[in-house]
């Protein structure tokens, strides 16, 4: 980089040391570039969504493109079945240090609000901990809580109460 | 902005077993929530409100609103004065408003003031004693003449009851609209004149009124993730105070406005921290692994109620701001939340749930004696009066977010509500000076 702008920073200083244009002579005529010759044909080598995302994370097959880990009643722990979702985006953070991820924590929608607030921080927390613990960085990983706000299913049955007791791992661009 | 429209409406009301219909002013414009009076008072104070003399219009704005305020408090009756027009200098016939059941009658006129102004001028009798109360005059834009109905309210409630009225107060709360719309509105403490402080497509919740009543903090979602920002109301202009890694969030002004408690989890977990009014200088209050959150100052500022699940189950607990011993405060049942202190320092509100029904409760802090004031089943958010005569609080009727004003008694309830629209988070501001 250092050897672009040197030479660049002395054009920029020659160009000012010259004498000051004429205000009264029209500009010389620069030859503009343009037609078919210049037009920039984009190929994607399919490793981008419109996020910016790799397909790992977002094709259906790839176990990355599930985001949701789910927790019991007032519970926080991360249940067995999810643990393996949790390796594979611990081992992504791992070899992709420049992604970044934000953990939202949700909850059902019983009780006081701020109190939810805070059960869905522990349920992000605990997804965060995990993947730190397996080789995700601190500065890679942001544990936030929606609480009840933010509701999947705004039903009031077990069903759904289930659904939005949530924690979902998203990447920059998603959210 | 839109202002859907809709008249007050009193749906009845019960007082002692006794169905009592009742009909009230209905005002011109602008009303926004609807008031149902649920439950009032055994004694309520026979008052009569004379139709007050001059600008026909206007006075009746003015003496609709008192009248209004005075009969939603559930601790006044309105006497039909039988459009009997009386002002301020007339000589009340005492002997007929005793016939008709009145114990205080006021009196009194709405004139140009001049410079566009309009002066209410009005005066209240002690009919039994046959002497006067007392009198105000008041100069308001036209625009305003509510204000000076409610100052009318408050003036007869601090002379009958001994206790400073909240006629004049506002009160603050959130109205969901919509998937993705989420108003942050003021009112006047009956619900009317209403307007957006703040308008968003992301939830807003837990706001808290500054002890000079200029600025709310609240907590929003706008940038996917929970800030608290301090909004000062005339300007409009806000202060981010707290957005620091992780979530920040349930904001408590001390009582002498300088700082507020937040919880912040950016150490891990949801931690108690005391932050100056401009964001800066975070402080952590909490040190425990567990869930702080929800903090409320007693009114001398030196205590901090909060709610923790430290015991397994979400109570509430006390600590000294200056750093002491912590207190376990409620025991009774698996949750106990929102702890919110009277004025006075002497009652608790929480809410506490009992076989699922999430319900508002009242604690005295010094005998512990618990009473629940409800049998609603999704209560929240509960907020005192400044006078700590009565609670607001949100509940849901139907499926749908409203609010419900309820004596500390549990005697007197009325509830507030708009159509099609989803009503929550409360808080009662304080005194205007």
């Amino acid at each position: 980089m250092k050897h672009f702008i040197i030479p660049a920073l002395i054009l920029l200083l020659a160009a000012g040391c010259g004498s000051t244009p004429d205000a009264d002579q029209p500009p010389a005529a620069v030859e503009t570039r343009g037609g078919e010759s210049d037009r920039i044909t984009t190929v994607d080598a399919g490793n981008m969504d419109s996020r910016g995302l790799p397909p790992e994370l977002t094709d259906a097959k790839s176990i990355l493109s599930k985001r949701s880990v789910y927790f019991d009643y007032d519970k926080f722990d991360i249940k067995p079945e999810f643990s393996s979702l949790v390796v594979a985006h611990a081992k992504f953070l791992t070899d992709n240090r420049r992604f970044r991820m934000l953990i939202q924590g949700n909850t059902d929608d019983r009780g006081s609000r701020e109190y939810n607030l805070a059960l869905g921080q522990k349920r992000a927390d605990a997804v965060k901990q995990q993947l730190l613990h397996l080789g995700a960085r601190e500065e890679q990983v942001e544990a936030v809580s929606l609480g009840e706000e933010k509701p999947r299913d705004p039903g009031q049955n077990e069903a759904a109460w289930a659904e939005n007791r949530r924690a979902d791992m998203l990447y920059s661009g998603e959210f | 902005m839109f202002r859907p429209s809709l008249s007050l409406r009193g749906l009845g009301l019960i007082a002692s077993g006794v169905f009592v219909s009742c009909l009230l002013a209905s005002f011109p414009a602008r009303a926004e929530l609807t008031v149902e009076i649920t439950g009032a008072g055994a004694n309520r104070i026979p008052v009569a409100i004379a139709d007050f003399g001059g600008d026909f219009a206007s006075a009746r704005a003015v003496t609709g609103v008192a009248r209004s305020d005075l009969d939603h408090s559930g601790l006044f009756r309105m006497v039909d004065t039988a459009g009997v027009s009386m002002n301020e200098t007339a000589s009340p016939a005492f002997d007929e408003w005793k016939n008709r059941g009145a114990d205080a009658l006021a009196a009194g006129s709405v004139r140009s003031g001049g410079e566009g102004r309009l002066e209410t001028r009005f005066q209240l009798y002690d009919v039994a004693r046959q002497a006067p109360l007392g009198g105000e005059a008041l100069m308001s834009p036209p625009n305003m003449l509510r204000a000076a109905g409610h100052r009318i309210a408050d003036f007869i409630y601090e002379k009958l009851t001994g206790e400073r009225g909240i006629f004049s107060t506002r009160i603050a709360y959130v109205v969901k609209s919509g998937p993705a719309r989420y108003e942050l509105r003021i009112a006047d403490a009956d619900g009317q004149n209403a307007q957006a402080a703040l308008i968003s497509r992301e939830p807003i919740i837990s706001p808290a009124w500054s002890p000079d009543g200029s600025r709310l903090a609240y907590v929003s979602f706008e940038n996917k993730k929970p800030i608290v920002y301090v909004h000062s109301l005339v300007s409009g202009q806000r202060v981010v105070i707290a957005n620091f890694k992780g979530s920040n969030s349930a904001p408590a002004w001390s009582p002498d406005g300088s700082q507020l408690a937040v919880t912040l989890s950016k150490e891990g977990g949801s931690q108690i921290f005391m932050i100056d009014a401009d964001g800066s200088n975070a402080q952590r209050l909490s040190v425990n692994s567990s869930i702080n959150t929800e903090p409320f100052f007693s009114p001398d500022g030196r205590t901090l109620y909060f709610t923790s699940d430290r015991g397994g189950s979400p109570q509430i607990y006390s600590m000294p701001v200056g750093g002491g011993d912590i207190r376990r405060i409620t025991f009774d049942g698996n949750y106990n939340v929102s702890p919110r202190i009277s004025p006075d320092g002497r009652t608790m509100a929480f809410i506490t749930q009992h076989d699922g029904a999430f319900r508002l409760a009242v604690m005295d802090l010094a005998s512990r004696q618990v009473q629940v004031l409800t049998d609603s089943t999704k209560d929240e958010s509960p907020s005192f009066a400044p006078n700590g005569r009565m609670i607001l609080v949100a509940t849901e009727v139907g499926g749908r977010g409203v609010l419900s004003s309820v004596s500390v008694d549990g005697r007197i309830k009325q509830r507030l509500s708009i159509p099609a629209g989803d009503v929550r988070e409360p808080a009662w501001g304080a005194y205007r000076r």
